[in-house]
C-alpha cells in the first residue's frame, strides 16, 4: 500500500490533477450556465471537439496561442447560437438538438481538419502554452510545483469559476438568468426577455465549451486528433448535476474527478504489472457515479430546464 | 369626477375564429376597486393580458394618466405603474422571496445587486399594507396564501399604482380570501386603484365599487355595486336565468363504503392520516377542503390507483385487501377524476374510444375492439347526457370542458354505479354546465347511488351534500349534517378548526 501513499504524496500527481481538471472546469461552467437559463446543451462534446480543432488550426497557421483560444471560444459561441436557434426560437427538443449539434460539430471538425491539413505519418504539432510559475508561491515546497506552476488557461479556468459564481448569485443579471431557468414566465412578467437571456447564456456557455476543447490542443497536448475529447463533454454534463448547478461546487467536482483520473494513471504505472490496466481506467467513472448518486439526490434542478418558452402560453 | 387613472378604449382581439374581446371600454379611478365579472371564456383574462402587454390588441388602446401605452410591451406596462397578480403565480419556487421580488428591478448590467436596500424597501412595503412575509424564505416552502402575498408585493415593489388580480381567490380558503379583500380595500383607501377578475358573485358584491360584466367577449353591463343584486349579476353574466339544483330530503340506505383509520404514507410523509368515513347508498357525502390537503390521494385511493399504508377499507361491508382499478370498475365504483384532461380523457383519441376505455373487455370480440358497439355506446351517452359539440368519432379534446365532463359523467352513470367518486366535478365549468352536472349527481343519488363528493366549492357542497366532512392536511373532520352547515362553520372546518362538540352524526 505504500505505492498508493507515495502517489498521493507526490507533487506530480497534484500538478497533473489541475491540468486534467482544466477542460472539465471550463466545460462544466459552460454547461452549467446554459442549464441555469433552462437549456440543456448536449452539443458540448462536439463543441469541445471543434474548439480543439479550430484553436489548434489557428495556431498552426500562425496565430498566437491566446488568439487561438479566443477563436475557439468564438466558434463555440456560434455553435451555441445554432443550438439556441433550434431550442429557444423554434422550441425543438433540447436533447435531440444537442445531440445533433454534437454529431455535426464532431464530423465537421474532422472534415475541416482533413481538408486543410495534409495527411502525415506523425501528426503535425504546435508549441503549446508553457507553465508559468507564480512568483513567490511557486517556490514553496510541494505546494509550489503542485499548484503554482500551471499554464495560463488553468489559472483562467479557476478565475472564471469564481467569476461565474459571483455573477450568478451577486448581480441582477445572474438573478435574471436563474429566474429564466426556474420560470421564464415570471421573468417575462418582470420585464425581462427570457429569449434574449437564453440566447446569451447558451452562446456564452458554448464559448466556454469551445475554450475547454482548445485547452486540450493548446496546452495539454500539442496536436489535434478527432477522437481526443473522449467523452469529457459527457462528464461535464454529469458534473453539473453533481455540482447542484453551483459554479463553486463544479470546480470541486472537476478537481475530484481529475484526482481520480490522475491517481489511476499513476496506479497503472505502479501496479500495472499485477492488475490489468483496464480496471484502473474504470476507477474515475465508477467513483464519479458513486459521488453523483450521493450528491444528486439533494440537487435542486432548475424548474424550467428543458422546457421551451413560448410567449403567451402557460 | 376626477380624471381616470386607467382607460381601456375600444379594445378588440381575435384568436382564429374566436373573438375574445369585442370593442371593450373600461375606466378606473384613483382609489377605486372595479370587478371584472364573467364566466370562463368571457374574455376577462385576455383583456387583462392586453392591458399588461402580454398580447397585442387587434384594435383599440390603453391609456394611463392620459398617456397611451405602447401595445405588447410588459416592461412599458410595469413602468407605467401596472402590477399584475396572475391566477397561476409567476414565481420561482427554488428562489427566495427577495429574489422573486427583485428580479428585473435593477439594470442587468450593474455589477452588484443592492440586496440591502431591496430588503429595506420590501419590508417597508409589507409593513405598510400588512402583507407579512419572510424575505429570505425559499418561495416553495410558503403556503399558497403567502405566495400570493409575494405576487402582490412584487407588483407593489415595482411601484404599481394600478393592481390587476386575476381570480385572486381561486386558490384561497374562505378565511384567507376575506383577509385578502380587507387588504385590497385598505390599498384602495391608500390611493391604489384595483381591478380584480372573478366569476364569484359574493366576492364581487362584497369587495368592488363598480362591476363590469363580460359575456362571450362582449361588455354586457356596468353596475355600481350598491345599485345591483346577485340575481341581476348572475343573469347578466350567464345571459339567461340559471338556477342550480338543490338536494331534496331523503333517507339514505345501508353503508356501502367505509374507511376505518386509513393512512397513506409517501416518501416519509403522511398524505392521509387515519381517515374515517362511512358512505351510504342514496346519499351524497361532501368532503370539503382547499386543494392540496390530501383529497387527490383520497380520490385515487378509492379509484384503485393508489395503495394505502394502513387502515381498513370495507366495500359493501366486506374488507378489501387491495383495490385495483379493474376491481373498482367491476364492483360498480364510478369515477370522475379531478383533472379531466389528464386523468379523465385522452385528448387525441376519439369520443367513442374514451367512452369504452375503462370497460374494454365488454367491447372486445375475439380479441378485437368492437368498434360498432363502441360507437353505439358513445352515441347513447351523447344523447342521454346532452353532450354537444362532437360525434362519437371526433377527438375528445375538441369538446368544451363542460361537455367533456358530461361525457365522463355519462360514461359512469349510464351503468348505474353503486358508488360514485366525484372529485371536483364542477371545477372550471361555467354556470350552465355546473347546473347540468349537479342535476346528474342528484339524479344518481335519487336512484340509490352513494356519492362521495370531493370539492373545494362551499356552495356546491352545501347544495348537494347530505353530510359534510372537511379535509385538512390529510385529516378528515367528523361529519356534520348539511342542516348544521353554514359558510362560516365550513370555513372554520376547512381551516382545521373543528371542535370536539361537533356532532358525530353517522
Amino acid at each position: 500500500m505504500s505505492a498508493i501513499a507515495d502517489i498521493i504524496a507526490s507533487a506530480g500527481l497534484w500538478a497533473a490533477v489541475l491540468r486534467i481538471a482544466t477542460p472539465l472546469i471550463l466545460g462544466t461552467l459552460g454547461a452549467l450556465l446554459c442549464e441555469r437559463a433552462g437549456v440543456l446543451n448536449l452539443g458540448i462534446e462536439g463543441i469541445m471537439t471543434f474548439g480543439a480543432m479550430i484553436g489548434w488550426l489557428s495556431v498552426y497557421n500562425g496565430a498566437d496561442l491566446w488568439t487561438g483560444l479566443m477563436i475557439a471560444a468564438l466558434a463555440g459561441g456560434l455553435f451555441g447560437g445554432l443550438h439556441a436557434l433550434l431550442t429557444v426560437t423554434l422550441g425543438l427538443s433540447q436533447h435531440v438538438s444537442g445531440l445533433g449539434v454534437t454529431l455535426f460539430a464532431s464530423s465537421f471538425s474532422y472534415y475541416v481538419f482533413r481538408l486543410l491539413v495534409p495527411v502525415a505519418g506523425t501528426p503535425p504539432t504546435i508549441t503549446p502554452f508553457q507553465p508559468i510559475a507564480i512568483p513567490g508561491l511557486s517556490n514553496l515546497p510541494f505546494l509550489g510545483p503542485a499548484f503554482f506552476s500551471q499554464t495560463p488557461p488553468t489559472y483562467l479556468a479557476i478565475a472564471l469559476a469564481l467569476l461565474l459564481a459571483y455573477m450568478l448569485f451577486r448581480t441582477p443579471l445572474g438573478l435574471a438568468i436563474r429566474m429564466t431557468g426556474e420560470n421564464p414566465h415570471a421573468a417575462e412578467a418582470q420585464g425581462i426577455n427570457p429569449m434574449a437571456i437564453r440566447y446569451g447564456a447558451v452562446m456564452t456557455g458554448s464559448a466556454l465549451m469551445g475554450m475547454a476543447g482548445a485547452f486540450l490542443t493548446l496546452s495539454a497536448f500539442n496536436s489535434f486528433f478527432p477522437t481526443m475529447v473522449q467523452g469529457r463533454g459527457w462528464i461535464c454534463i454529469a458534473l453539473v448535476v453533481f455540482a447542484s448547478w453551483r459554479p463553486g461546487r463544479a470546480l470541486i467536482g472537476a478537481l475530484l474527478f481529475a484526482l481520480f483520473d490522475g491517481f489511476q494513471l499513476r496506479l497503472q504505472t505502479a501496479l500495472g504489472g499485477i492488475v490489468p490496466y483496464q480496471l484502473f481506467l474504470m476507477i474515475p467513472y465508477i467513483l464519479s457515479i458513486a459521488a453523483l448518486a450521493v450528491m444528486a439526490r439533494r440537487a435542486r434542478v432548475p424548474q424550467a430546464l428543458m422546457q421551451p418558452y413560448r410567449r403567451g402560453e402557460r | 369626477m376626477s380624471a381616470a387613472v386607467l382607460e381601456i378604449q375600444h379594445v378588440s382581439k381575435r384568436f382564429g375564429d374566436n373573438l375574445a374581446n369585442d370593442d371593450i371600454s373600461l375606466s378606473l379611478q384613483k382609489g377605486e376597486i372595479v370587478a371584472l365579472l364573467g364566466e370562463n371564456g368571457a374574455g376577462k383574462t385576455t383583456l387583462m393580458s392586453i392591458l399588461f402587454g402580454h398580447y397585442m390588441p387587434d384594435s383599440g388602446r390603453v391609456v394611463i394618466d392620459g398617456q397611451e401605452l405602447p401595445p405588447g410591451k410588459p416592461r412599458a406596462a410595469i413602468r407605467a405603474g401596472i402590477g399584475m397578480v396572475h391566477q397561476h403565480f409567476s414565481l420561482a419556487p427554488n428562489l427566495t422571496v427577495l429574489d422573486n421580488v427583485t428580479t428585473g428591478t435593477e439594470s442587468l448590467w450593474s455589477f452588484r445587486a443592492r440586496k440591502g436596500e431591496a430588503r429595506q424597501k420590501l419590508l417597508s412595503i409589507s409593513e405598510r399594507f400588512g402583507l407579512k412575509v419572510d424575505p429570505d424564505a425559499r418561495l416553495g416552502d410558503l403556503s399558497v396564501g403567502e405566495q400570493q402575498r409575494v405576487e402582490i408585493l412584487k407588483a407593489l415593489y415595482n411601484d404599481a399604482r394600478i393592481l390587476v388580480l386575476d381570480e385572486p381567490t381561486a386558490v384561497l380558503t374562505q378565511i384567507e380570501a376575506q383577509k385578502l379583500f380587507s387588504i385590497l380595500k385598505d390599498m384602495a383607501a391608500q390611493g391604489l386603484s384595483l381591478i380584480f377578475i372573478s366569476h364569484k358573485l359574493d366576492e364581487v358584491m362584497n369587495a368592488a365599487d363598480r362591476i363590469v360584466v363580460l359575456r362571450g367577449g362582449r361588455q354586457v353591463a356596468e353596475r355600481k355595486a350598491a345599485e345591483t343584486s346577485k340575481t341581476e349579476l348572475a343573469e347578466l353574466m350567464v345571459g339567461r336565468t340559471v338556477t342550480r339544483p338543490q338536494r331534496e330530503a331523503s333517507t339514505p340506505g345501508e353503508i356501502v363504503l367505509e374507511s376505518a383509520g386509513i393512512t397513506v404514507r409517501e416518501n416519509g410523509v403522511d398524505t392521509l392520516k387515519a381517515v374515517d368515513f362511512r358512505l351510504r347508498a342514496g346519499e351524497v357525502l361532501g368532503i370539503i377542503g382547499v386543494s392540496g390537503n390530501g383529497q387527490t390521494v383520497l380520490a385515487q385511493l378509492l379509484s384503485g390507483t393508489r395503495a394505502r399504508t394502513s387502515g381498513d377499507l370495507l366495500l359493501f361491508g366486506k374488507p378489501i385487501d387491495t383495490l385495483s382499478v379493474a376491481d373498482a370498475v367491476f364492483a360498480g365504483i364510478g369515477r370522475i377524476p379531478e383533472d379531466r384532461n389528464k386523468d379523465g380523457a385522452i385528448g387525441e383519441m376519439a369520443i367513442w374510444e374514451n367512452a369504452i376505455l375503462e370497460r374494454l373487455p365488454a367491447f372486445s370480440r375475439h380479441g378485437l375492439v368492437d368498434r360498432k358497439s363502441g360507437m353505439a355506446y358513445a352515441q347513447k351517452i351523447i344523447d342521454q347526457f346532452d353532450v354537444r359539440g362532437g360525434t362519437p368519432s371526433s377527438r375528445i379534446r375538441l369538446l368544451s370542458g363542460g361537455n367533456m365532463q358530461k361525457l365522463i359523467l355519462g360514461r359512469n352513470l349510464i351503468n348505474r354505479p353503486r358508488i360514485l367518486i366525484a372529485a371536483q366535478p364542477a371545477r372550471g365549468l361555467d354556470e350552465g354546465a355546473v347546473a347540468a352536472v349537479h342535476e346528474r349527481i342528484l339524479e344518481a343519488r335519487r336512484q340509490g347511488t352513494a356519492v362521495l363528493l370531493i370539492s373545494e366549492d362551499l356552495d356546491e357542497v352545501m347544495a348537494l351534500a347530505d353530510r359534510i366532512q372537511a379535509i385538512v392536511g390529510g385529516r378528515l373532520s367528523p361529519p356534520i349534517p348539511a342542516e348544521e352547515a353554514s359558510a362560516q362553520k365550513l370555513g372554520l372546518m376547512m381551516a382545521g378548526e373543528w371542535a370536539q362538540e361537533f356532532s358525530h352524526a353517522v
